[in-house]
């Protein structure tokens, strides 16, 4: 991901309302040597920015600015890479026009 | 999932999710005088849904007929711009008529937080409960497999009922972990972007040609997907603008985009730009869409559940119908629901196939079936449909137009050259034939 890009995702999250669930992020990547070409695809497609991935090879997720798309779900289906759920009632993202 | 012994179902029926399927079930049921509890894992309903947004009046009007009087509307739509687009050009199709200005106009632009909230109020006030900020974890199932109940985030003991219509949104976790439905395939479900851009009425009615609450929906589709399978959007609201643009998942994980690179290009094309001049984005939403068609509809029912909405894949890509399609089939649902409850009849999965045989009468299944060979087709040719043939309409539209010295024969000549080209006029024919036998 090229830094001009990144730094746009964070200022369109900006608009946005959240209630973060902290301590408690409703995604998790289990621990992994190599990451699927879903999720190291996840780094450039998840529409938040949330993915990222460190010096060493792993994608690492931070799911505060989620939006509760989806997208990294599917992609990874069947790699057991994603420890996925909803944010808690009421928590995540809220949207005020939809 | 859990089992359950039998125990005393505390409601008719549950109802997993919020909108326009989750809405439309509850309404109806509630409205006929069934107990109804609603859970919805958001603040409010329409805190976690996205859509363009395009209201449909017909399928609302057959569940609220008075909806005119209060639903929060944006604008009516009186005119639909067709846009095939490469980097630089739009060409057109667009029908705009009077005649859309109408009583009870057709279409209208509307927020989906702001209506979903007003959908549901009228839920509520039709006698069902609704747990707001609760998600639905698990489904109960008796020891033969039935479907009698489902557990919350909010723990204690389950909720019973003889039936879950589950309204869960594309991504619905409930049906797809209890192995009610496959999981959802990457190459059927497009992931859409959107920004809501706000301007003055005044601005957006002068940019548009409209006045009152006259409305413009702009559908577009070319060069601006990179090569993927994709549409891009504006639909005017009252004081703001909906713009976005979708491609099919797979094409982004194959491809080297950025879906927010994608949509800033959108934003930037010389055809858009100007449209939004000036504004204020106070929101970014990103959505999956299912568009995999008839193929990828799921198995709908089972012993004491049903599947409504985005969750049963109801969506026309084709016609970027969708909510219509939703409130349909949960209405639908419902229907089957309240008939069966009335009879005192089990709600096995016998008995709630009366709600797939329903739906096979309805534009719903007939239009799905109908473009069942599209989705495919347009995968399948994308590199032709999202950027060969774009790029050489826009190209014949300019040899056209331009006055430049060359006489009009020659120009039709260099038109033709340029489809052969490209193309050629096997690969042509091939894909108009393709095109022809997936529209029937």
């Amino acid at each position: 991901m090229s830094e001009v890009a990144a730094i746009k995702v964070e200022e369109k999250l900006f608009s946005n309302r959240y209630l973060v669930d902290a301590g408690r992020p409703h995604i998790r990547v289990k621990p992994h040597q190599t990451p699927s070409r879903g999720l190291l695809a996840m780094t450039r497609l998840c529409p938040a920015g949330c993915y990222a991935q460190n010096e060493s090879g792993q994608v690492e997720v931070s799911a505060d600015g989620c939006v509760e798309c989806g997208t990294c779900r599917i992609v990874t289906q069947g790699t057991g890479e994603l420890e996925w759920n909803y944010p808690r009632g009421g928590f995540g993202v809220l949207y005020k026009f939809g | 999932m859990s089992e359950m012994q039998a125990q005393e179902p505390q409601f008719d029926a549950i109802v997993v999710g919020a909108g326009p399927s989750g809405n439309a079930a509850a309404y109806v049921m509630a409205s006929e005088g069934l107990n109804v509890l609603q859970i919805e894992r958001g603040e409010y309903s329409g805190s976690k849904n996205v859509q363009g947004a395009i209201l449909y009046a017909d399928a609302l009007e057959k569940i609220i007929p008075d909806f005119r009087e209060d639903a929060p509307l944006e604008r009516h739509v009186i005119e639909q711009r067709m846009w095939t687009m490469d980097d630089r050009s739009h060409t057109g199709v667009h029908y705009r008529s009077d005649d859309f200005n109408e009583e009870k106009p057709n279409r209208y632009t509307i927020l989906r937080a702001q209506f979903d909230k007003w959908f549901n109020a009228r839920v509520r006030a039709a006698g069902a409960t609704v747990l707001f900020e609760t998600t639905v974890t698990e489904l109960v199932r008796d020891l033969s497999g039935k479907v009698i109940g489902v557990r919350t985030d909010r723990g204690g003991n389950p909720i019973m009922a003889p039936v879950v219509v589950l309204a869960e949104g594309v991504n619905g976790l409930v049906g797809q972990r209890s192995g009610l439905r496959e999981e959802v395939k990457p190459g059927t479900v497009a992931l859409a972007l959107k920004e809501m851009h706000f301007l003055p009425r005044e601005v957006i009615e002068a940019r548009f040609n409209l006045s009152g609450n006259e409305g413009v929906v702009i559908e577009a589709m070319g060069t601006i997907t990179k090569g993927m399978t994709g549409t891009g959007f504006l639909y005017t609201n009252e004081e703001s603008i909906s713009v976005g643009i979708g491609c099919i998942v797979d094409d982004f994980v194959e491809g080297g985009e950025t879906p927010y690179g994608l949509l800033e290009s959108f934003k930037n094309h010389p055809s858009i730009k100007p449209l939004l001049a000036g504004s204020e984005i106070k929101e970014y939403a990103a959505h999956l869409i299912p568009e995999g068609g008839y193929r990828a509809i799921p198995q709908l029912y089972g012993d004491g559940w049903l599947v409504v909405g985005d969750a049963g894949q109801f969506v026309n890509a084709v016609h970027r119908e969708g909510s219509n399609l939703a409130m349909t089939t949960g209405r639908i649902a419902a229907e089957t629901v309240v008939m069966l409850t009335r009879k005192r009849e089990a709600m096995s999965r016998a008995n709630l196939a009366i709600f797939a045989k329903r739906l096979e009468e309805t534009f719903v299944m007939k239009d799905l079936k109908k473009y069942k060979g599209i989705p495919g087709l347009l995968h399948g040719g994308k590199a032709q449909f999202f950027g060969t043939y774009p790029r050489l309409i826009s190209q014949a539209m300019q040899t056209w137009f331009r006055v430049d010295g060359v006489d009009k024969k020659s120009k039709e000549g260099a038109i033709l050259r340029s489809f052969r080209e490209a193309r050629g006029w096997r690969g042509m024919m091939g894909d108009a034939f393709r095109l022809v036998r997936a529209w029937r």
